[in-house]
Parts: C-alpha cells; structure tokens; sequence
C-alpha cells in the first residue's frame, strides 16, 4: 500500500490491552494517528485515556495489542524507546526542571556537547533561541523555569518536544487550567505544528475546543476504542452519547428526599493561604449540593477550609445552627463533618494498614473509650468492619486485607464506610467516582442517596459533570476562589455549568 | 488476624533466628554461659538499653527517630548524682529523673513533632549540645561521694537487681500491650504509616509524635536512674554509644526505619542479640575486639533482610496503587 507521506499512520495502537491487578484499564483501544493531524481523544474520567498515553509514551507495559510507530511494531516499551521513536507528552502540569534556566530545560538530553564534555553554551542559547521562536513564544531563554506562568512552561515544554525532533505529540488536557487568551495561542502554536507534519493526539474534556483544532476523534469508554470519527461529520451530542453510552438519566440513582434543616452555612468564607474568598453556601439535611468548577477554582481548597486542614481567616461558618470555627480535622470531626479526600490512594486511606483498622480509624475513641484499662475492642472492630464489607458490597478477600490491595472502587468504599461510622451530619466528598468503574461507581451513587435520606448533608465535589448533573439536588459553581453561581437541579444544565465555570470567555456550547 | 500476624512475624524471624544460633552454639560450646550468675549480668547491663530501645521503638514507629538519647541520658544520669547528694531522698529520686527526661524528651517532640524539623538534625543537634553542656557543667568530673542509700536504692543488691531487670520487662510488657491494644498504639502505627491520612482522620500527627518523644526522653530518665544505682560513683560520660544500640537493636528487631510497621517482641529480640553477642563470644573464646564488627554486621544483615521482606511488599504495594488514576 502507498501512501503519502504526510497523511500515513504515524501511530498506531491495536487492540492494547492493559489490567492492573484485576481492573482492566485497557481491553480493546484502538487509535491512529496521522502525520500533520491533530487527533482528539475524549472519554470520561476512567474510561482510560491516561492508560493508553502511558503506554504510547513508554511509561507502562500494555498486557497485549501492538503499538505501531511509522509501520514498524514497536518492541521495547520504555519511555526512552518511546522518546527515540519521536513520541512526546505533554501533561497539564508541566514537568519542567525548575531550577534550570528554560535554555538548559530546552538542552537536557538531546544536546552534543563539546570535546571533555564542555559545555557550548553559545549553542545552547542559540537553539533555544530557535525553538522558542518556532512555537511562538517571548520568553527570555535565560529566565528560571521555575519563575515561568503556567502556560509559558507549557510552551517551553512543546520548544522542548519539538527540539527532540517529536513527530508524535500528545498533549492531556492542556488547556485545563489556562486563561482564554492563552488557551488561543495554543491552538495558534498546535494549528502551526501540524502543518509541519506533526501528528497530535489532543485530550480534553471541554468538548467545544474539538471542532475548532481536531480532524478526528476518537472515543474510549471503559477502556475499549467506541469509535473515531471525522470532526466535520459529529456533533458534540454524538461524542457524549458515544462517551457515555446510556441515556444520562438512568445512570443516576438520585431521587428526590426530603430536605431539612441547614446542617452547614458558610457567610462569607475565605482564606487568603488557601485562595478562597467570600463563599456563601447553605447545605441542607437530606440535600446532595454539587461543588463544580475547573481544577484549581478552589473546590478542594474550600472543602480543606471546611474540614480545618487549612482554617477560614475570613466568614462564618455554621453547623447545625451554631456558630463553630474549625481549628483541625480532629475539630471538624467532633462537630459531625467528614472528608473524603479526592485521591483517596493519597490520604484516604492507609493502604498499609487492613481493611478493619481503616474502617474504624476516625472513631478510635469509641472503641476504647469506657473500657476497661482503655483496651481496644477488637471483637467489636472485627464485627463493625464486618458488618460495613457486607453493607457497602466491599470485595476484600478478608477485612485483614491490607486495604491498598484492593481495586480503586473498594478502597473507596472503605474510605466511605470510615464516615458512615461516625455518623455525620455533613459529609463532604472530594471526586467520589475518580477513577473507579463503572459498577463500583453507581454503588457509590447509590451510597449517597441512602445517606442523604437518613439526613446527611452532602458536598459532592466533582469534575465529572454528568454525575453534577444527576446527582446534584443543587449545583454551586467555583471560579477563581469563590462559589460564582448555584443552580436548581432543573436549571442546570452541562453547557449552563461549563459556562459558569469558565467565567467570561466560556467558549459557546457547540 | 492471620494476614496482619504472618507478616508481622515474618518481621521478626530473622532476630529471633539469629538469637537462637547464637545461644544455641554458646549452649554447645560453652554450658557455663547459662550460669545463672552469668545470666544475671548479662539481663543487669542490657536492662537500660532495654529501656530506651523500647521508646525508641515507639518514637521509630512514628516514622521519626532520636539520637539524642545517649546525652539525654548522661544528663539524668549526672542529675541523678547530683539530686541524691544535694539530698533527695532515694524514693522520689526516679520520679524527679523521669520527669527530667519526659522534659527533654518534650523539647525534641516539640521541635520534631509541632515544628515539623526534621528529627535527625534536631536531635543531632541536640546529642552534641547536651553531651557539651554537660562536659561545660561537670568540668568532666565525676559525681562522687553518693549518700550510702544511692547504691542500690539502699537495698539489698540482689532485691535491687531483681528490681531493675523486673521494672524493664515491666514496662517492655506495658508497651508492647499499650502498642496492640491501644487507640493511642494504633495512631502511632498509622502516623507511622501516613501522617497526612491520619490528620484527615482527625488523628493530629503533632500529638502523637510529642507523645512518643515525651515517652523516649521518660524511658532514658528512668534507665538513667536503674543504671546509675548500680555504681557508688556518676561517669559525665554516662551512656557514650547508646543511640546507636538502640537504634540498633530496634532496626534488628524488624521494626521499619520508615515508621508504621514494627513490635516490641522485636525489639527485646534485638536488645537481646545485641547484648549477648559480647558475653557470648568471651565465652566462646573469640577476640572480644570482634564485638564491634559483628554487631556492625548484624546491623546490615536486618537492614538487607528487611530492604528484601519491604521490598517484596512495596512492589506489591507499586502494583496496586499503580492503578490507573483516570482515564
């Protein structure tokens, strides 16, 4: 078969699959990416984008399926044979060193140096001169990475892949925390690589960006390739249905409970460190209340206020009706609030420690407070842990599992069942469903629904907007540190929040 | 249990072992070593480290460490000498020690614990500026010319070396119940394990952390004082060497540097390895300047041995928090 050179499979992935203990990440993705095209590539939070670029760039091992590079199977999997073959990532944190000048950023590990390994630095400025200059860029090479605005260190990183002579660049996510105007010299800076024959996988959430930069999409779902299609011939309604694959409004167990006393009330919340400012919000007894906005508005910033890691300087804060100022987690406890923290591999849990002792672990006291000598109940441990890997549906081998043994969607659950031991008032859940399946997820849904029918005050924070949207009884949208907007259930809607989420320069609805 | 116990004692196999080999060639080589005079001093000279490789383990367990326990222990042990001539009367003397130590032991678990410095600096620190204060204070000097109760706490020898050897094993079996059977026990291990999971879990790291120091810095208070008794006569040098065969023995006991996982059972396995191995090669006829390198040897032996148990789990640990973040 001949092709033209500048419209051939650059990549290609075929039927990768990948399982991480018994999750399956991947099980069928296929991608193919062209040479001068800019490739989208959507799905939801664990349908397994993150995977498959993890596999394309070298970083993880794919269990089957073939990776494809310019018609030749690739056969090493490690980053540096994935870098080699011109393959290069782009990730929303930029991963510059940022103790080095943005020169030295451009030079580490391309550059030939001079004879006894002397440095030419004359060269080095000069190239970055010119790399910098190719993505349009007016940054001053002698400048620290470190001291570079975000979207500056994301156009040093694409300087970078280009002077790695990247044929492949893939680029997760990169407009998820940039400014408008910055969103728009990057497409500037993309639209002008790919005339240059580049091939660009381009991953994002925010739909609308596809039809004005992708030629072609391509849609995963619980790690199989749904399709790809060319951006001329799909609506942005196509590309959801294709995402999620089922009517949204059976996804949801949310339904209607009736709505009590105001558990929490913020006025006027604020903390400077923290970069939160004037939140007012009431969350009800019985009332799921959604937290939406873009990474970095202050969502978990403002739940860390909440839960006293990182104290309000400004506001008032209320629960139950009475006025409280919450000094430190062990405070925000004993006043009836729990946190789940949104990556519970981080903090949620202690993955060391066995599912009984996690489950038990924000109550201590009350298994040992009035007992004999202060000894622990263990027998009672035992039947409560029991009793909660029963309830909740946790698939443990034993409740003396060590809890990071377990899938995504399980250590969840026993992250949740430690609240639900003590009972609160407020429940404030950072990212429930990230990352966790599909089935894990909806229990988790229906989790929520049960305790917010028992009278718990639910903050759901998430990013996911159709779980927003379907489980929210309202919805308060975050911007720049403060709650911008809260919505109905009924006035919600997915392009009304991104929106709001936005600000100013939201991009209309496709 | 049974998941949680078979690691645990996987932890503690390879001291246990080591313990065993030792006391059972002694036993061939050697019977005389069982003597129960023999037996008897070895239990006498190991009481103290004992001590304060108990609360090291505890201070290790939360993930930190102290160094400073030698000279913490050479000033309670000067103090000691120094309360008893000024006339303090032999019942009060351990009391007013411990709480000298639980004192210093507070200033390292402030700095460490509330502060959040790093514990091998501050305690570092604080190993030399006591160890010189001291040298400062003392000109070098002995404390001498101890009221005649001192030895002994004014009783008879044998009642009192029952007495020391019993508090020991005493306060080794209260911590090793304290460590199990205690909400405070398990949010050692967890602050151990992750500091910041146990702070979302309303457990403050700070408390747990001053909590453990406040008890290392009692324990050396209380060595200090069942060591000095047993002398007429207070070195300013007391305890020169004992940071590290605490540490020691805690690491050879199978608790991790890291903090989190770990039992006192180790621990007395490795006070025990550690404090026999001397006696034990006199009694073998060996070279007692060999003393050191073994015990060197052992060290290293616990750290590879562990570095090869830790290392199996955390890869098992990398495979499941490998899962994928999101899609």
């Amino acid at each position: 078969m001949l092709i033209a050179p500048d419209r051939g499979p650059v990549l290609q992935a075929i039927d990768v699959a990948k399982s991480y203990g018994g999750v399956r990440a991947l099980r069928g993705a296929t991608l193919e990416l062209r040479a001068g095209e800019v490739h989208g590539l959507v799905g939801e939070n664990g349908a397994g984008k993150s995977t498959l670029i993890k596999i394309l760039t070298g970083a993880v091992r794919p269990d089957g399926g073939e990776i494809v590079v310019e018609g030749r199977p690739l056969l090493q999997h490690s980053p540096r044979a994935a870098k080699a073959k011109g393959i290069a990532a782009i990730y929303q944190q930029p991963a510059l060193f940022p103790e080095l000048s943005v020169a030295e950023n451009l030079a580490t590990g391309v550059e030939a140096h001079r004879a006894w390994g002397r440095i030419d630095w004359g060269a080095r400025r000069a190239r970055a001169v010119q790399l910098l200059a190719r993505v349009g860029a007016r940054i001053d090479p002698d400048a620290e990475a470190g001291d570079l605005s975000m979207p500056e260190q994301q156009l040093v990183e694409i300087a970078r892949a280009l002077g790695a002579d990247a044929k492949v660049l893939i680029l997760d996510e990169p407009t998820a925390s940039l400014a408008y105007d910055d969103a728009r010299n990057l497409f500037r800076v993309i639209g002008e690589l790919r005339a240059r024959g580049v091939g660009l996988i381009y991953i994002t959430h925010r739909l609308e960006e596809l039809p004005e930069i992708a030629d072609r999409v391509t849609v995963l779902r619980d790690g199989q390739t749904i399709g790809t299609r060319d951006m001329r011939d799909v609506t942005r309604d196509q590309l959801i249905q294709m995402m999620v694959g089922r009517e949204l409004s059976a996804v949801f167990p949310k339904h209607a409970v009736a709505i009590g006393e105001p558990m929490l009330e913020l006025r006027g919340v604020g903390c400077v460190p923290a970069g939160v400012r004037d939140v007012t919000l009431d969350v009800r007894a019985g009332e799921i209340v959604g937290v939406a906005g873009l990474v970095g508005a202050g969502r978990t910033a403002l739940a860390r206020i909440v839960f006293g890691l990182t104290p309000a300087d400004a506001g008032e804060i209320r629960v139950r009706g009475r006025r409280v100022s919450i000094g430190s987690p062990a405070e925000a406890i004993a006043l009836g609030i729990g946190y789940c923290p949104e990556d519970r591999r981080q903090h949620g849990i202690v993955p060391e420690m066995p599912v009984s002792a996690n489950v038990t672990l924000a109550a201590l006291d009350r298994f040992s407070d009035g007992r004999p000598l202060g000894a622990f109940d263990f027998a009672r441990e035992r039947s409560v842990a029991a009793d909660y890997v029963r309830r909740l549906g946790i698939r443990t081998p034993s409740i003396f599992t060590r809890v990071g043994s377990l899938s995504g969607g399980n250590q969840q659950k026993v992250a949740l069942s430690r609240w639900l031991l003590t009972k609160p008032s407020v429940l404030i859940l950072d990212e429930p469903t990230q990352g966790i399946d599909v089935g894990a997820k909806a229990e988790i849904h229906s989790l929520m629904v049960g305790l917010a029918e028992q009278g718990v005050a639910i903050v759901m924070i998430s990013s996911e907007l159709p779980e927003i949207l379907g489980m929210s009884d309202r919805v308060a949208v975050m911007r720049g540190g403060t709650v911008v907007e809260v919505l109905g259930r009924d006035e919600a809607s997915q392009e009304h929040l991104l929106a709001a989420a936005l600000g100013g320069h939201a991009a209309p609805a496709a | 249990m049974t998941t949680a116990r078979r690691t645990q004692l996987k932890r503690e196999l390879p001291p246990a072992a080591a313990l065993a080999g030792l006391l059972l060639t002694v036993a061939i080589a050697a019977p005389s070593f069982f003597a129960a005079g023999n037996l008897r001093d070895v239990a006498l000279n190991n009481a103290a480290t004992l001590l304060v490789a108990v609360g090291m383990t505890l201070v290790i367990l939360g993930g930190e460490v102290d160094i400073s326990v030698a000279s913490q222990f050479a000033v309670c042990s000067v103090a000691a000498g120094m309360l008893a001539r000024s006339g303090v009367p032999m019942t009060l003397l351990p009391l007013a020690i411990v709480a000298l130590g639980a004192a210093l032991g507070a200033l390292n678990g402030v700095l460490v614990g509330v502060l959040r410095l790093p514990s091998i600096i501050v305690t570092l620190a604080m190993f030399v500026a006591w160890r010189d204060a001291l040298r400062w204070a003392t000109e070098g000097a002995w404390v001498q010319d101890l009221p005649r109760d001192f030895q002994w706490l004014g009783l008879a020898p044998a009642a009192a070396q029952t007495v020391i050897v019993g508090v020991a094993f005493a306060v080794l079996a209260l911590f090793a119940w304290g460590l199990r059977s205690s909400g405070a026990g398990r949010a050692l291990y967890t602050v151990g394990s992750d500091a910041e999971a146990a702070r979302l879990a309303g457990i403050e790291p700070s408390r747990v952390l001053l909590g453990a120091f406040v008890v290392l810095g009692a324990l050396v208070g209380l060595a200090a004082t069942l060591n000095a008794v047993r002398f007429t006569s207070v070195p300013s040098n007391a305890g020169v060497g004992l940071e590290l065969k605490a540490i020691a023995a805690v690491v050879i006991g199978g608790t991790a540097i890291s903090g989190g996982r770990g039992r006192l059972l180790g621990t007395l396995f490795g006070v025990a390895l550690l404090g026999t191995i001397g006696t034990g090669l006199a009694f073998l006829g060996i070279n007692p300047f060999w003393e050191k390198a073994i015990q060197g040897g052992i060290i290293l032996a616990a750290l590879v041995s562990d570095a090869v148990i830790g290392g199996l789990e955390s890869h098992v640990r990398f495979v499941s928090r490998a899962r994928p973040a999101a899609g």
